[in-house]
């Protein structure tokens, strides 16, 4: 098997498409059925292609009807409306309701490509109206575009690096490509630029962050570093999104710094306490179901000294919540597993008993918001709160896990890039995470992000054939300066 | 604790599993996961007999290597199996036939052949090399009761084998406390026959490479149903030798339509699976002597039936019946030290899967 592309990067190529996720794939399919010649520029190895795609594992689609993989219909004002929530108002009406229109022929599109879709995964059932799960999960997707798109007649660069954009008064020409250890010009009529986020530069996340950004765990590919999108913004391209902003998880402490993905979530929060480096709780454990709430607790670690935290269960709710898959630290008393968890004995122990202390009487129930709770406690647990008294007891430690970043560049409706002087770009376009600030401005919502990426991949890939069809390729020197 | 670094692997790798799941619609193997916390030795051998090896979930991996989880159930769950099969082998010091299972099986069909030839050109004299013709020719070659004595005995040993390793594998990773209720051994059967789990859970398994395909489903199917067709033909040839039709019989006899047909769909099949097989990824599929062994095996005893079928109007048909005669018995003498017992053993992992499923809970623990 071929597990390199062979490819000459030498264009002018008609749509040159700046990274092999799910958007790119989707705009490389389209512009080459469009008729555009079409390359792409995949910055990961090939046993790594994909960006964030591969760790992903559903979209979400607005539909009619139930039709054996999704369970009932999911209309466009119920689309609506969830994002409307989850963004508190912090989205661009016109592009999130033809993100959500778009949607609508996914069931037809992607299985064209060579997509499969599955019911809903064990455990994730409260998303099998809305989302359609890929069979195999986001690599399985993604092996699929990559087939359909070199079946096409695309072509593939993995381990070409773009390191800079060579636009000039909102007009593209070439990029500046890393590949095989040496820098190349690559022209092109248009591109799409489909390159992700900036969410594994730590140097870059210190800027917004600080020092603590060094304790972040990066939950997605390596590869993405925002060149790309740094490059755009200092050509001039409109910045939307607030450059401070990430979607964090809490993960396991243990994970590793890149690519841990799915696996390294802990699930067991509502079921336990949660205390800092000092032994003492932070925040309301019980708030509300933790499909609502574990996008908080990356942050919410992320605010405590040293970023970390500590999750402690005792052995109840064991088999209640997903395995983890590091082993817990267990010991069999609160004082045993402090020590085990490097923290202080006497003050985690003092927080578990003032805890079990409050803890009022009530009907324990995960399946909805139970009047378990605590009383007199600051902060409270507001559900699910029962003394933690039956060994062995369980910790975790929690780190911050970045998902992605907000921060991108404005769209239209045409995908077409706007400039930060307020009009369109003559032939840069955008799709997936790099211009999904424009629908997302705050907030997370399952799914979502494929969902932008394959509305927008596709409108970018055909507008950019589109324009390449009747447009020359913009001659001239690649400035000495361009590689930063 | 696990009693091999194979069985660690494989408990290593499960506990990811477990906490990613999306694989699930692929197999059984995966859902068969996810009604466990912990994965104790006799399981994770149950759940090694499941898996088909169809590479799907090695292919659509994000833990794949080179990523530092080095997750590859595949392989893992293939040698898994390997040391299951030896583990159960009947009798026990025979396991180590399993080791160097090319060699072994290669050996013993060979000095199976030598010993026909030999002797039965040494016993049989001249009329070994005469053309033959007419009813009860081939007992000329090999007296009829030579012949039934040595495969009847041979073929009994074969299924006691197979059986004892059938129990051992049932009592350490089976259900335990069970048998197989009949809609146990109905789900079973129908998941076997249709090789359900080699579809992928869509387009096919990813072999002999990441592309999903029906190709080995099918293929395995032309070596499993021509097995059986001409295990079919045996039985029947037998019936009609039992009421005084001494074999060999016409083209149009039901026995040797029975037995080409069957024959026909071992060498479409046999080919079919070495082929892929020469060019499949080794990551989660490595090529390993067991599996070529056993096809060449079938191979040999499907062309050897065809040349005898063929030639036995000759004078050759005598050494040719006596090759064929003595693959046939290779191969009935290596049945339970060799790829055959994944069938079985398959088989009754199948049937573990129907019984847990019929009581599993609807759904997994939530998850956020």
């Amino acid at each position: 098997m071929k597990r390199t592309g062979n490819t000459d990067l030498s264009g002018p190529w008609d749509v040159l498409v700046l990274g092999g996720g799910n958007a790119g794939l989707c705009a490389a399919i389209t512009a080459r059925q469009t008729g555009a010649t079409v390359l792409v520029l995949e910055s990961a190895p090939r046993d790594f292609r994909g960006g964030n795609s591969r760790h992903t594992r559903n979209l979400r689609t607005m539909h009619p009807r139930a039709d054996g993989i999704l369970t009932g219909p999911y209309l466009e004002d119920e689309f609506w409306d969830d994002l409307w929530r989850v963004t508190g108002g912090k989205t661009n009406e016109a592009l999130a309701r033809l993100t959500i229109r778009g949607s609508a022929d996914f069931g037809e599109w992607m299985p064209r490509h060579g997509v499969r879709f599955q019911p809903p995964l064990g455990g994730t059932l409260h998303l099998g109206r809305t989302n359609a799960f890929f069979l195999g999960g986001g690599k399985a997707l993604v092996n699929a575009y990559y087939r359909a798109a070199e079946a096409l007649g695309a072509k593939v660069a993995y381990g070409a690096e773009v390191m800079d954009l060579d636009v000039r008064d909102g007009e593209f020409s070439a990029a500046v490509v890393s590949f095989r250890g040496a820098i190349e010009s690559v022209p092109a009529r248009a591109v799409v630029a489909a390159s992700g986020g900036f969410e594994a530069n730590i140097p870059w996340l210190k800027e917004s962050w600080g020092e603590v950004a060094e304790n972040f765990i990066v939950r997605g590919t390596p590869y993405n570093q925002g060149r790309v999108l740094r490059a755009l913004l200092d050509r001039g391209a409109k910045q939307v999104g607030d450059a401070r902003q990430c979607h964090a998880v809490a993960v396991d402490g243990r994970a590793p710094k890149f690519d841990g993905g799915i696996v390294t979530r802990v699930d067991c929060v509502p079921f336990g306490v949660v205390v800092n480096q000092n032994g003492e709780r932070f925040y309301d454990e019980g708030e509300d179901f933790w499909p609502k709430r574990y996008a908080i607790w990356g942050r919410l670690v992320a605010q405590q000294p040293g970023q970390i935290g500590y999750v402690i269960i005792d052995s109840k709710p064991l088999g209640r919540f997903m395995p983890t898959v590091f082993p817990p630290v267990v010991a069999g008393s609160i004082r045993e597993l402090a020590v085990a968890l490097r923290l202080d004995p006497q003050a985690v122990e003092a927080t578990v008993s003032s805890f079990n202390a409050s803890v009022r009487p009530g009907a324990f129930d995960p399946a909805s918001l139970d009047d378990c709770r605590t009383q007199g406690l600051q902060p409270p647990k507001s559900h699910w709160a029962v003394a933690i008294d039956r060994p062995p007891y369980h910790g975790y430690s929690l780190r911050p896990g970045i998902t992605f970043t907000y921060l991108g560049v404005g769209v239209d409706d045409r995908a077409r890039i706007l400039m930060a002087d307020g009009g369109p770009s003559a032939n840069l376009f955008a799709a997936g995470e790099i211009m999904a600030g424009n629908i997302l401005g705050q907030g997370y919502l399952a799914g979502l992000g494929m969902t932008i990426g394959t509305v927008f991949g596709r409108i970018a890939g055909r507008e950019a054939a589109m324009l390449a069809a009747r447009r020359p390729v913009a001659v001239r020197e690649v400035a000495s300066d361009g590689i930063h | 604790m696990a009693s091999t670094d194979w069985v660690k692997e494989a408990e290593r790798v499960m506990t990811i599993c477990n906490a990613c799941r999306y694989c699930e619609g692929h197999c059984a193997v995966f859902p068969a996961m996810e009604l466990r916390l912990s994965f104790p030795e006799q399981d994770l051998r149950y759940l090694a007999n499941l898996c088909h090896g169809c590479g799907s979930c090695f292919h659509h991996c994000q833990y794949a290597p080179p990523h530092e989880f080095n997750v590859n159930v595949p392989r893992v769950f293939d040698a898994v199996r390997r040391e299951t099969y030896a583990r159960h082998a009947w009798p026990a010091f025979l396991a180590p036939l399993f080791d160097r299972n090319a060699l072994a099986t290669g050996i013993a069909t060979a000095f199976s052949c030598v010993v026909f030839v030999v002797a039965g050109t040494a016993l049989a004299g001249p009329p070994a090399l005469r053309a033959h013709l007419g009813p009860g020719a081939f007992y000329e070659v090999v007296p009829h009761g030579v012949m039934v004595v040595l495969f009847g005995l041979s073929f009994a040993y074969s299924i006691l084998a197979l059986a004892m390793a059938c129990r051992a594998f049932w009592r350490e990773s089976g259900e335990p406390g069970h048998r197989p209720s009949l809609a146990a051994h109905g789900r079973a059967s129908w998941d076997s026959a249709r090789l359900r789990y080699l579809d992928g859970g869509g387009d096919g398994c990813t072999y002999p490479d990441e592309r999903p395909s029906m190709s080995r489903r099918w293929f395995h199917h032309f070596t499993f149903y021509g097995f059986l067709l001409c295990f079919a033909a045996t039985c029947v040839a037998a019936l009609y030798d039992w009421f005084g039709r001494p074999a060999p019989y016409p083209w149009w006899s039901p026995p040797v339509v029975l037995g080409s047909a069957g024959g026909i769909g071992l060498l479409v099949g046999t080919i079919g699976l070495l082929a892929l097989k020469a060019k499949s990824d080794e990551a989660p599929n490595p090529r390993m002597g067991m599996d070529v062994s056993f096809l060449l095996l079938l191979l040999l005893t499907s062309a050897t039936g065809f040349l005898v079928l063929f030639f036995r109007a000759t004078p050759a048909m005598g050494i040719l019946l006596l090759v064929h005669l003595g693959v046939v018995m290779g191969l009935f003498l290596t049945l339970p030290y060799g790829k055959f017992i994944h069938g079985l053993f398959r088989y009754a992992a199948l049937a573990r899967y129907a019984i847990e499923r019929a009581k599993a809970p609807a759904a997994g623990p939530p998850e956020g």
